[in-house]
């Protein structure tokens, strides 16, 4: 080994930054922020409509503050991120094999795609017409 | 057979990371359109207790949560570690124990609903 070994400094934790690849990754593994705490929202929903109608009626308000609208707008964007990210990595995660040939990447994508429009459709159909 | 808990860890967080994926941005969607006038009737104090009343309703909820926040807590502890915070083990404790502690009070919550 060389007495002098050349290192290479790397912030530990800046290293993602001035790196488009880099940085989306960072991005994409940052949308379990949101995740985590839009879920904490949906704990919260679920303690106020345990306590009885006021108590949730004024959740529903405080989610209607400035504060609540900007942070479920930005949630929105992250969890659509973390959606496209998900699906995208799909064929990586879980190839299919059928006979000695594997389903095309675009096709397992695709259906992961068309499966997510189809859940959405019918939430917004149902949450709409209960 | 291997003594790991690793299959289990990441099998909750790959099906947090798919159910998230699928049903997150409609539910923030709907909570976001709530907020702007628009009350769907699934949001509305009836529709939702009428929902949550039920054992189908009680368990899709729960199972969200559970694995909402399974998904993130496992993915904060391996983001913690690419943002510099070595000590693994004191952030794994408190991420999962976070994630059960939340997923507790939810079916603590659901059942008194």
């Amino acid at each position: 080994m060389s007495r002098r070994p050349y290192v290479r400094e790397v912030s530990k934790s800046r290293w993602f930054l001035g790196q488009p690849r880099y940085l989306r990754y960072m991005a994409r593994e940052l949308t379990c922020v949101f995740i985590g705490a839009y879920s904490v929202l949906l704990l919260v929903a679920l303690k106020r409509l345990s306590e009885g109608r006021e108590a949730y009626e004024a959740f529903l308000q405080a989610l209607a503050s400035p504060a609540g609208i900007v942070f479920q707008a930005v949630t929105l964007a992250f969890a659509l991120y973390h959606t496209v990210t998900w699906f995208n990595v799909t064929p990586k995660a879980m190839p299919i094999q059928i006979g000695e040939a594997f389903v095309p990447g675009g096709v397992i994508i695709g259906a992961h795609y068309a499966g997510w429009a189809a859940v959405t459709v019918l939430v917004l159909v149902l949450a709409e017409a209960l | 057979m291997a003594k790991s808990s690793k299959p289990v860890v990441w099998g909750l967080f790959a099906a947090g990371g798919t159910v998230t994926a699928f049903v997150t941005p409609v539910l923030v969607l709907l909570t976001l359109l709530a907020a702007l006038g628009h009350v769907v009737g699934l949001l509305a104090y009836d529709g939702l207790h009428a929902f949550a009343s039920h054992w189908l309703g009680k368990s899709l909820l729960f199972a969200i949560v559970f694995l909402s926040l399974w998904h993130a807590a496992h993915r904060l502890r391996i983001t913690l570690h690419d943002l510099g915070v070595r000590s693994d083990t004191p952030v794994a404790v408190v991420a999962y124990a976070a994630a059960l502690a939340g997923s507790v009070a939810a079916a603590v919550y659901l059942l008194r609903i």
